[in-house]
Protein backbone atom coordinates (compact mmCIF):
# COMPACT_ATOMS: atom_id res chain seq x y z
CA UNK A 1 0.00 0.00 0.00
CA UNK A 2 3.00 2.26 0.73
CA UNK A 3 4.67 1.14 -2.03
CA UNK A 4 1.73 2.28 -4.41
CA UNK A 5 1.69 5.54 -2.71
CA UNK A 6 5.16 6.10 -3.71
CA UNK A 7 4.51 5.21 -6.88
CA UNK A 8 2.31 8.07 -6.91
CA UNK A 9 4.72 10.59 -5.45
CA UNK A 10 6.18 12.06 -8.59
CA UNK A 11 3.10 12.64 -9.39
CA UNK A 12 2.11 14.41 -6.29
CA UNK A 13 5.30 17.13 -6.88
CA UNK A 14 4.10 17.47 -10.37
CA UNK A 15 0.64 18.34 -9.11
CA UNK A 16 2.32 20.61 -6.19
CA UNK A 17 4.50 22.17 -8.98
CA UNK A 18 2.11 23.06 -11.65
CA UNK A 19 -0.65 23.97 -8.96
CA UNK A 20 1.98 26.44 -7.12
CA UNK A 21 3.17 27.87 -10.69
CA UNK A 22 -0.06 28.80 -12.25
CA UNK A 23 -1.05 30.57 -8.78
CA UNK A 24 2.29 32.69 -9.19
CA UNK A 25 1.94 33.30 -12.78
CA UNK A 26 -2.02 34.25 -12.30
CA UNK A 27 -1.17 36.13 -8.93
CA UNK A 28 1.91 37.84 -10.29
CA UNK A 29 0.10 38.93 -13.28
CA UNK A 30 -2.93 39.82 -11.05
CA UNK A 31 -1.01 42.06 -8.65
CA UNK A 32 1.31 43.52 -10.16
CA UNK A 33 -1.09 44.72 -13.84
CA UNK A 34 -2.11 48.17 -13.97
CA UNK A 35 -5.67 47.92 -14.93
CA UNK A 36 -8.44 50.57 -14.90
CA UNK A 37 -11.47 48.63 -16.73
CA UNK A 38 -14.06 50.66 -17.77
CA UNK A 39 -18.03 49.61 -19.32
CA UNK A 40 -16.44 50.57 -23.06
CA UNK A 41 -13.45 48.43 -22.67
CA UNK A 42 -15.37 45.54 -20.74
CA UNK A 43 -18.20 45.17 -23.90
CA UNK A 44 -18.09 42.68 -26.35
CA UNK A 45 -16.07 43.68 -29.65
CA UNK A 46 -17.44 42.55 -32.78
CA UNK A 47 -15.30 44.61 -35.62
CA UNK A 48 -16.37 47.74 -34.70
CA UNK A 49 -20.10 47.67 -34.57
CA UNK A 50 -22.49 46.76 -31.35
CA UNK A 51 -22.87 43.43 -31.00
CA UNK A 52 -25.72 41.85 -32.65
CA UNK A 53 -26.76 38.97 -30.16
CA UNK A 54 -26.08 37.56 -27.16
CA UNK A 55 -23.12 35.27 -26.76
CA UNK A 56 -25.69 32.97 -24.61
CA UNK A 57 -28.08 30.68 -26.40
CA UNK A 58 -29.45 27.41 -27.02
CA UNK A 59 -27.25 24.94 -27.73
CA UNK A 60 -28.41 22.29 -30.14
CA UNK A 61 -29.86 18.78 -28.32
CA UNK A 62 -27.37 16.63 -31.03
CA UNK A 63 -24.43 17.69 -28.79
CA UNK A 64 -26.42 16.41 -26.19
CA UNK A 65 -26.50 13.10 -28.01
CA UNK A 66 -23.19 12.83 -28.78
CA UNK A 67 -22.16 13.25 -25.39
CA UNK A 68 -24.34 10.69 -24.15
CA UNK A 69 -23.43 8.08 -27.04
CA UNK A 70 -19.77 8.84 -26.39
CA UNK A 71 -20.33 8.36 -22.45
CA UNK A 72 -22.05 4.69 -23.32
CA UNK A 73 -18.90 3.22 -25.09
CA UNK A 74 -16.36 5.45 -22.66
CA UNK A 75 -18.02 3.15 -20.21
CA UNK A 76 -17.44 -0.62 -22.34
CA UNK A 77 -13.94 0.69 -22.48
CA UNK A 78 -13.70 1.10 -19.03
CA UNK A 79 -15.15 -2.79 -18.85
CA UNK A 80 -12.38 -3.35 -21.14
CA UNK A 81 -9.66 -2.86 -19.31
CA UNK A 82 -9.69 -5.25 -16.09
CA UNK A 83 -10.94 -7.96 -18.33
CA UNK A 84 -7.96 -7.72 -20.48
CA UNK A 85 -5.86 -7.53 -17.16
CA UNK A 86 -6.79 -11.10 -16.23
CA UNK A 87 -7.63 -12.53 -18.96
CA UNK A 88 -5.44 -15.76 -18.85
CA UNK A 89 -7.45 -16.09 -15.36
CA UNK A 90 -10.94 -16.16 -16.51
CA UNK A 91 -10.44 -18.45 -19.18
CA UNK A 92 -13.24 -19.28 -21.90
CA UNK A 93 -15.89 -18.09 -18.97
CA UNK A 94 -14.90 -14.64 -18.73
CA UNK A 95 -13.99 -14.57 -22.62
CA UNK A 96 -17.48 -15.23 -23.46
CA UNK A 97 -18.99 -13.22 -20.90
CA UNK A 98 -17.32 -10.34 -22.18
CA UNK A 99 -18.73 -11.35 -25.92
CA UNK A 100 -21.87 -11.33 -25.19
CA UNK A 101 -21.60 -8.20 -23.57
CA UNK A 102 -19.71 -6.38 -26.23
CA UNK A 103 -22.46 -8.38 -28.48
CA UNK A 104 -25.44 -6.09 -26.60
CA UNK A 105 -23.43 -2.89 -26.81
CA UNK A 106 -22.76 -3.82 -30.64
CA UNK A 107 -27.09 -4.44 -31.39
CA UNK A 108 -27.32 -0.75 -29.64
CA UNK A 109 -24.35 0.65 -32.26
CA UNK A 110 -25.71 -0.63 -34.94
CA UNK A 111 -29.53 0.45 -33.76
CA UNK A 112 -27.31 4.10 -33.40
CA UNK A 113 -25.99 3.57 -37.26
CA UNK A 114 -29.12 2.64 -38.44
CA UNK A 115 -31.40 5.52 -36.96
CA UNK A 116 -28.67 7.94 -38.19
CA UNK A 117 -28.02 9.23 -34.78
CA UNK A 118 -24.23 9.46 -35.75
CA UNK A 119 -25.47 11.78 -38.96
CA UNK A 120 -24.46 15.66 -38.50
CA UNK A 121 -26.50 17.72 -41.43
CA UNK B 1 10.70 6.02 6.12
CA UNK B 2 8.61 7.49 8.65
CA UNK B 3 7.81 10.74 6.33
CA UNK B 4 5.16 8.66 4.27
CA UNK B 5 2.26 8.68 6.43
CA UNK B 6 2.34 12.33 7.51
CA UNK B 7 2.51 13.01 3.04
CA UNK B 8 -0.36 10.91 2.92
CA UNK B 9 -2.50 12.26 5.73
CA UNK B 10 -1.51 15.75 4.52
CA UNK B 11 -2.31 14.98 1.18
CA UNK B 12 -5.75 13.02 1.88
CA UNK B 13 -6.70 16.44 3.83
CA UNK B 14 -5.86 18.88 1.14
CA UNK B 15 -7.99 16.70 -1.00
CA UNK B 16 -10.97 16.01 1.28
CA UNK B 17 -10.91 19.62 2.24
CA UNK B 18 -10.56 21.34 -1.72
CA UNK B 19 -13.22 18.45 -2.31
CA UNK B 20 -16.01 19.91 0.27
CA UNK B 21 -15.05 23.40 -0.88
CA UNK B 22 -15.97 22.75 -4.43
CA UNK B 23 -18.81 20.80 -3.75
CA UNK B 24 -20.01 23.74 -1.77
CA UNK B 25 -19.47 26.36 -4.82
CA UNK B 26 -20.75 23.89 -7.34
CA UNK B 27 -24.41 24.42 -5.49
CA UNK B 28 -24.03 27.92 -4.84
CA UNK B 29 -22.19 29.43 -8.00
CA UNK B 30 -24.13 31.67 -9.83
CA UNK B 31 -22.93 31.25 -12.66
CA UNK B 32 -24.12 27.36 -13.96
CA UNK B 33 -20.86 26.96 -16.39
CA UNK B 34 -19.06 27.77 -12.90
CA UNK B 35 -20.64 25.04 -11.08
CA UNK B 36 -19.85 22.88 -13.64
CA UNK B 37 -16.47 23.76 -13.48
CA UNK B 38 -16.30 23.11 -9.69
CA UNK B 39 -17.83 19.90 -10.03
CA UNK B 40 -14.82 18.50 -12.06
CA UNK B 41 -12.96 19.76 -9.73
CA UNK B 42 -14.45 17.84 -7.42
CA UNK B 43 -14.31 14.75 -9.02
CA UNK B 44 -10.64 15.14 -9.75
CA UNK B 45 -10.35 15.22 -5.56
CA UNK B 46 -12.70 12.48 -5.15
CA UNK B 47 -9.92 10.31 -7.88
CA UNK B 48 -7.01 11.64 -5.43
CA UNK B 49 -8.49 10.15 -2.66
CA UNK B 50 -9.53 6.87 -4.45
CA UNK B 51 -5.37 7.04 -4.95
CA UNK B 52 -4.68 7.24 -1.57
CA UNK B 53 -7.30 4.35 -0.79
CA UNK B 54 -5.36 2.52 -2.94
CA UNK B 55 -8.14 1.95 -5.32
CA UNK B 56 -6.32 2.81 -8.78
CA UNK B 57 -8.79 1.43 -11.25
CA UNK B 58 -12.09 3.05 -10.01
CA UNK B 59 -9.41 6.32 -9.40
CA UNK B 60 -8.91 6.43 -13.11
CA UNK B 61 -11.92 5.34 -14.51
CA UNK B 62 -13.54 8.35 -12.53
CA UNK B 63 -11.11 10.64 -14.21
CA UNK B 64 -12.30 8.73 -18.09
CA UNK B 65 -15.71 8.64 -17.04
CA UNK B 66 -17.07 11.07 -15.30
CA UNK B 67 -14.58 14.09 -15.75
CA UNK B 68 -14.13 13.23 -19.50
CA UNK B 69 -17.75 12.88 -20.31
CA UNK B 70 -20.17 13.03 -17.50
CA UNK B 71 -18.71 16.52 -17.08
CA UNK B 72 -18.94 17.08 -20.66
CA UNK B 73 -22.48 15.81 -21.13
CA UNK B 74 -23.39 18.20 -17.90
CA UNK B 75 -21.64 21.36 -19.85
CA UNK B 76 -24.17 20.52 -23.04
CA UNK B 77 -27.44 20.25 -20.55
CA UNK B 78 -26.04 23.70 -19.23
CA UNK B 79 -25.81 24.77 -22.29
CA UNK B 80 -28.91 23.55 -23.32
CA UNK B 81 -30.81 25.53 -20.66
CA UNK B 82 -31.60 29.15 -21.69
CA UNK B 83 -29.65 31.36 -18.96
CA UNK B 84 -29.90 34.82 -20.12
CA UNK B 85 -30.29 36.85 -16.70
CA UNK B 86 -27.87 34.68 -14.21
CA UNK B 87 -28.43 34.71 -10.89
CA UNK B 88 -32.06 35.52 -11.42
CA UNK B 89 -33.33 32.48 -9.44
CA UNK B 90 -36.41 30.35 -9.26
CA UNK B 91 -40.24 31.94 -9.56
CA UNK B 92 -41.89 31.20 -5.98
CA UNK B 93 -44.22 27.53 -7.41
CA UNK B 94 -40.95 26.25 -8.66
CA UNK B 95 -38.65 27.30 -5.32
CA UNK B 96 -41.67 25.26 -3.45
CA UNK B 97 -41.36 21.94 -5.14
CA UNK B 98 -37.60 22.43 -5.35
CA UNK B 99 -37.80 22.20 -1.55
CA UNK B 100 -39.96 19.35 -1.80
CA UNK B 101 -37.44 17.25 -3.85
CA UNK B 102 -34.36 18.37 -1.43
CA UNK B 103 -36.41 17.86 1.66
CA UNK B 104 -37.36 13.99 0.28
CA UNK B 105 -33.36 13.96 -0.81
CA UNK B 106 -32.55 14.79 2.26
CA UNK B 107 -34.64 12.30 4.39
CA UNK B 108 -33.91 9.56 2.18
CA UNK B 109 -30.30 9.91 2.79
CA UNK B 110 -30.85 10.16 6.80
CA UNK B 111 -32.33 7.24 6.60
CA UNK B 112 -29.89 5.28 4.42
CA UNK B 113 -27.35 6.67 7.32
CA UNK B 114 -29.36 5.83 10.40
CA UNK B 115 -29.90 1.75 8.79
CA UNK B 116 -26.41 1.71 7.18
CA UNK B 117 -24.65 -0.94 8.31
CA UNK B 118 -21.00 -2.20 6.72
CA UNK B 119 -20.35 -5.41 5.68
CA UNK B 120 -19.18 -8.24 8.36
CA UNK B 121 -15.67 -8.32 6.19
CA UNK B 122 -15.44 -5.11 6.10
CA UNK B 123 -12.72 -4.56 8.80
CA UNK B 124 -10.88 -7.69 7.78
CA UNK B 125 -10.87 -6.42 4.08
CA UNK B 126 -9.50 -3.09 5.63
CA UNK B 127 -7.27 -4.48 8.44
CA UNK B 128 -5.73 -7.22 5.60
CA UNK B 129 -2.76 -6.03 2.94
CA UNK B 130 -3.36 -6.20 -0.77
CA UNK B 131 -1.48 -9.20 -2.00
CA UNK B 132 1.81 -8.71 -3.57
CA UNK B 133 1.77 -8.22 -7.38
CA UNK B 134 -2.23 -8.43 -7.41
CA UNK B 135 -3.16 -5.14 -8.46
CA UNK B 136 -6.98 -3.52 -7.93
CA UNK B 137 -7.75 -3.50 -11.65
CA UNK B 138 -6.61 -7.61 -11.57
CA UNK B 139 -8.63 -8.31 -8.56
CA UNK B 140 -11.64 -6.85 -10.13
CA UNK B 141 -10.59 -8.44 -13.31
CA UNK B 142 -10.73 -11.90 -11.95
CA UNK B 143 -14.66 -11.92 -10.79
CA UNK B 144 -16.26 -9.40 -12.23
CA UNK B 145 -16.59 -11.25 -15.68
CA UNK B 146 -17.56 -14.71 -14.14
CA UNK B 147 -18.65 -14.49 -10.48
CA UNK B 148 -21.05 -11.67 -11.11
CA UNK B 149 -21.69 -12.91 -14.59
CA UNK B 150 -25.56 -11.88 -14.24
CA UNK B 151 -24.19 -8.16 -13.19
CA UNK B 152 -22.40 -7.56 -15.60
CA UNK B 153 -24.68 -8.35 -18.09
CA UNK B 154 -27.20 -6.88 -16.77
CA UNK B 155 -25.04 -3.52 -16.82
CA UNK B 156 -24.38 -3.88 -20.46
CA UNK B 157 -28.39 -4.49 -20.80
CA UNK B 158 -28.57 -0.94 -19.01
CA UNK B 159 -26.34 0.34 -21.26
CA UNK B 160 -28.47 -0.52 -24.22
CA UNK B 161 -31.22 0.84 -23.12
CA UNK B 162 -29.47 4.21 -22.74
CA UNK B 163 -28.17 4.07 -26.18
CA UNK B 164 -32.38 3.88 -27.07
CA UNK B 165 -33.83 6.12 -24.38
CA UNK B 166 -31.22 8.57 -25.69
CA UNK B 167 -31.65 8.38 -29.25
CA UNK B 168 -35.24 8.19 -28.73
CA UNK B 169 -35.43 11.12 -26.59
CA UNK B 170 -33.32 13.66 -28.54
CA UNK B 171 -33.05 12.28 -32.43
CA UNK B 172 -35.48 15.24 -34.91
CA UNK B 173 -36.57 14.08 -37.78
CA UNK B 174 -33.80 15.08 -40.25
CA UNK B 175 -35.67 16.21 -43.62
CA UNK B 176 -33.16 18.58 -43.97
CA UNK B 177 -30.63 16.37 -44.22
CA UNK B 178 -28.29 16.16 -47.29
CA UNK B 179 -25.92 12.98 -47.42
CA UNK B 180 -24.06 12.10 -50.12
CA UNK B 181 -24.71 8.81 -51.57
CA UNK B 182 -21.30 7.86 -53.23
CA UNK B 183 -21.98 5.20 -55.41
CA UNK B 184 -24.50 7.62 -56.76
CA UNK B 185 -21.91 10.08 -57.61
CA UNK B 186 -19.41 7.85 -58.93
CA UNK B 187 -21.41 5.81 -60.95
CA UNK B 188 -22.34 8.59 -62.92
CA UNK B 189 -22.45 8.35 -67.00
CA UNK B 190 -20.51 11.44 -68.01
CA UNK B 191 -21.85 10.73 -71.61
CA UNK B 192 -25.81 11.72 -70.07
CA UNK B 193 -23.81 14.56 -67.87
CA UNK B 194 -21.55 16.41 -70.32
CA UNK B 195 -22.24 17.79 -73.07
CA UNK B 196 -19.28 18.86 -75.40
CA UNK B 197 -20.78 21.76 -77.74
CA UNK B 198 -18.93 23.80 -80.18
CA UNK B 199 -19.80 27.77 -80.36
CA UNK B 200 -19.72 29.77 -82.90
CA UNK B 201 -17.90 32.77 -82.36
CA UNK B 202 -20.37 36.01 -81.51
CA UNK B 203 -23.73 33.65 -81.62
CA UNK B 204 -23.74 32.09 -77.61
CA UNK B 205 -25.43 28.87 -77.16
CA UNK B 206 -29.03 27.90 -77.07
CA UNK B 207 -30.23 25.50 -74.13
CA UNK B 208 -33.27 23.11 -74.07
Amino acid sequence: MDALLIEYLPILIFLGVAISLSIAMVGIAYFRSTSAPSDIKLSAYECGFAAFDDTRFKFDVRFYLVAILFIIFDLEIAFLFPWAISFHKIGWFGYTSMMLFLGILTVGFIYEWKKGALEWE
Amino acid sequence: MTFQIPIALITFYAFASILIASAVMVISAKNPVHSVLYLILSFFNAAGIFILLGAELISMTLIIVYVGAVAVLFLFVVMMVDFKAPGEGLSGSLKIVAGLIGSVLICETTFLFCTWQSSPFAKEGLTNPMPEGRTNAHSLGDILYTDYFLLFQVSGLILLVAIIGAITLTLRDRTRSRTQVISEQVGRDPKETVVMVKVKSGQGVSHD
